[in-house]
């Protein structure tokens, strides 16, 4: 062989190379295939990062629109609309005061599609609270916090608080007047453990509201060093946050097998006949995928293929996606349809008035507005201790992975709704038209009016009910619907009379064309 | 060498622990010690020593006119001053609820968040307040009324 052929081969095979380099690459990144078969189906599903938080095989009964209404996905996706477009406004938002609300109004009117990205940004925001509160509906009815998720609910809990507080550090970053009465309104709530220890006398020993006013805001007022604190919450903290627990929510939901499902779930789907559109097992019919030593849940069923399972690609990942690109069709048509508000600058001296917190906070502030602590941090400590108590309390067995499953059921829920609805629509009127201890008794201790409002009969009228059912049924399944339904429909009533019939002095008004005129 | 006898060791003598096991828990303790100093420290930064507020004590010079029990407010400040016979005296505009600016009339304050009412003299009247609007410390100089947001003072305090 002369030296130049093996050089002319040499060359020959690195142009080769060269040519298929593109479908080299191609092929070591998706070195599965194309998904057609069963086993590339998996791989698909386990060769890649994002895609393996799923199982490889998804059971008929997950695949059931009623099982999940999609909500979780749809609080997935708006939260992944929120994060693109949060980091799309912060190209050119400014956390200082003026500059910040001169930024949001460059947003708004200068910066080309800033406006929609910010409609879609505070849209996104809106469906995700109302998704989250909705899927965590959707968990306790089916009864999904029931063994092995009961850790699971209590990280979904902690989601819900993040959520929340996201969108409430959110609303202050316009700093317009809607942002700073709201925030100041909020950064007191913080505060107002101080009505509790002021009535005893001990705030200048022990001042916890003190405290945690002063380091929600770094200051004694609103004012640019509050701003950058939220700023620093919304955009690093709390999203990072939400990130790792929705990483462990995930994570769980697969290693406790998948959706909530009834313990006869295969018997109920044979028996509605369904069409089957995929055979269950291309396949190897008799063997299983399950690893039994390491997941836990009932070992291998020999002889009837592994489980009425389908590969997750296609079938569970088509429905994943059209569901988030549902949420993103409805963010999209809001943000077309309705702005984002953007009221005058913030004036520290002449309050908004009336002074509303975003509307899912309206049925908190409908409760501060009998009293600050127990409106704001007693009772969410006492909804948020309970709804993390749910599984502990309820070990039953009956009903799992049925909506409203358990003792009294749908029957118990109807007459829930019924107390839920009926008990803070009558405690409002009542309040609303004899007004309360203070008016009646000008001189009354504080601390009897802490203990005694609306607010608080109304926690204690869900209570009675509660354990009511408990007696009832002889169930604590019966009596944590009846409460949880309670604590739903309480508030939606209180956000409704919140956020529709409260003008200005906070005073009640059938409709806002009957606020006086200033 | 002898060996060693296997007679359990008494409290006084106990087995030498080996070498990794002691490696292993001083690290793991160590670790622990730094972690829960490290988090103390960082909690210490959000709350700053010298707080950025701005001033506290600021000068009004109250109208010749000002009638007695009508509120002078000056801008930008949540504070009325009042001067009747008895003298001058300060009373500050901060909700004692949500920290709203509540707003002088003839009766009193009333306040445009949750609707609380406060008398002339500050004490509450109806809602959720749950104190009276304290009453801030005033100094005259000269012809100018200097007040002391910061500093209140038992109510009824009028300065002559």
């Amino acid at each position: 062989m002369n030296p130049a052929s093996t050089q002319n081969n040499a060359l020959r095979e690195f142009v080769d190379n060269l040519k298929s380099a593109p479908r080299r690459m191609y092929e070591t990144a998706f070195r599965g295939g194309a998904p057609t078969t069963d086993r590339s189906r998996s791989t698909f599903v386990f060769g890649n990062v994002f895609l393996h938080l799923h199982a490889v095989r998804t059971h008929r009964w997950s695949l059931r629109w009623t099982t999940t209404v999609g909500l979780g996905i749809m609080s997935l996706s708006a939260f992944l609309i929120t994060l693109v477009t949060g980091v799309m406004l912060m190209f050119y938002y400014k956390p200082f005061p003026e500059a910040a609300y001169a930024s949001i109004k460059d947003i708004h009117f200068v910066v080309p599609t800033g406006r929609l990205i910010r409609n879609l940004h505070r849209w996104a925001a809106n469906i995700m609270v109302v998704a989250v509160i909705l899927h965590m509906a959707r968990a306790f009815f089916t009864g999904a916090y029931r063994p092995p998720r009961e850790y699971n609910w209590l990280i979904g809990i902690g989601l819900l608080v993040v959520t929340l507080g996201l969108s409430f550090t959110g609303y202050l970053l316009p700093w317009d007047q809607l942002a700073y009465w709201a925030i100041t309104i909020g950064a007191n709530i913080a505060q107002s453990p101080r009505e509790v220890t002021d009535a005893l006398g001990i705030t200048e020993y022990f001042d916890p509201g003190g405290l945690q006013r002063l380091l929600l805001l770094g200051s004694d007022t609103v004012g640019a060093e509050a701003l950058i604190r939220f700023y620093l919450l919304h955009v690093m903290i709390l999203p990072l946050a939400l990130a790792a627990l929705m990483g462990v929510h995930f994570w769980r939901i697969r290693k406790d097998g998948g959706m909530v499902r009834p313990a006869d779930a295969d018997e109920r789907l044979a028996k509605m006949k369904k069409v089957e559109t995929y055979p269950v097992f291309t396949e190897a019919p008799n063997k299983t995928y399950q690893l039994a030593a390491v997941v836990r849940g009932k070992t291998a069923v020999v002889g009837r293929g592994p489980e009425n399972t389908v590969p997750s690609m296609p079938h569970l990942f088509y429905a994943e996606l059209g569901v988030m690109m549902m949420t993103l069709l409805v963010c999209v048509a809001l943000s077309l349809v309705s702005d984002a508000p953007l009221k005058e600058l913030a004036n520290p001296s002449v309050p908004e008035n009336p002074a509303k917190a975003p509307w899912y906070f309206l049925g908190l502030q409908e409760m501060v507005s009998f009293s600050a602590f127990m409106g704001g941090i007693g009772i969410p400590a006492i909804v948020l201790v309970g709804l993390a108590l749910i599984p502990y309390l309820d070990r039953e067995k009956e009903g799992t992975g049925e909506w409203f499953g358990g003792p009294g059921g749908w029957r118990l829920v109807k007459l829930s709704m019924l107390v839920g609805f009926g008990a803070p629509l009558l405690i409002e009127s009542f309040a609303i038209r004899f007004g309360w201890l203070r008016e009646w008794f000008p001189k009354i201790p504080q601390l009897i009016v802490t203990a005694v409002n609306p607010a608080t009969i109304l926690t204690a009228v869900y209570a009675l009910y509660s354990i009511w059912c408990i007696r009832r049924y002889g169930s604590a399944r019966s009596g944590a619907l009846g409460l949880f339904t309670c604590f739903l429909c309480g508030f939606v009533v209180l956000t409704i009379i919140g956020t529709y019939f409260r003008g200005p002095n906070w005073v009640f008004y059938w409709s806002p064309s009957d606020w006086p005129k200033h | 060498m002898t060996l060693q006898s296997k007679a359990p060791r008494s409290r006084l003598d106990p087995e030498p622990m080996a070498r990794r096991d002691w490696l292993g828990l001083s690290s793991l303790w160590t670790m622990g010690a730094a972690l829960l100093f490290g988090v103390v420290g960082m909690l210490r930064l959000p709350k700053a020593a010298v707080l950025a507020s701005p001033s506290k004590k600021f000068k009004v010079a109250l109208p010749e006119t000002l009638p007695a029990g009508e509120a002078f407010v000056p801008p930008g400040r949540a504070v009325a001053v009042y001067r009747d016979a008895e003298g001058t005296y300060a009373v500050s505009t901060i909700c004692t609820h949500l920290g709203c600016v509540v707003k002088a009339n003839p009766e009193g304050f009333e306040c445009p968040c949750h609707g609380s009412r406060f008398n002339a003299d500050g004490t509450v009247s109806r809602g959720p307040a749950p104190r009276a609007l304290p009453w801030l410390k005033v100094q005259l100089s000269g012809g100018v009324v200097v007040v002391d947001e910061g500093t209140t003072v038992p109510s009824g305090t009028k300065v002559a």
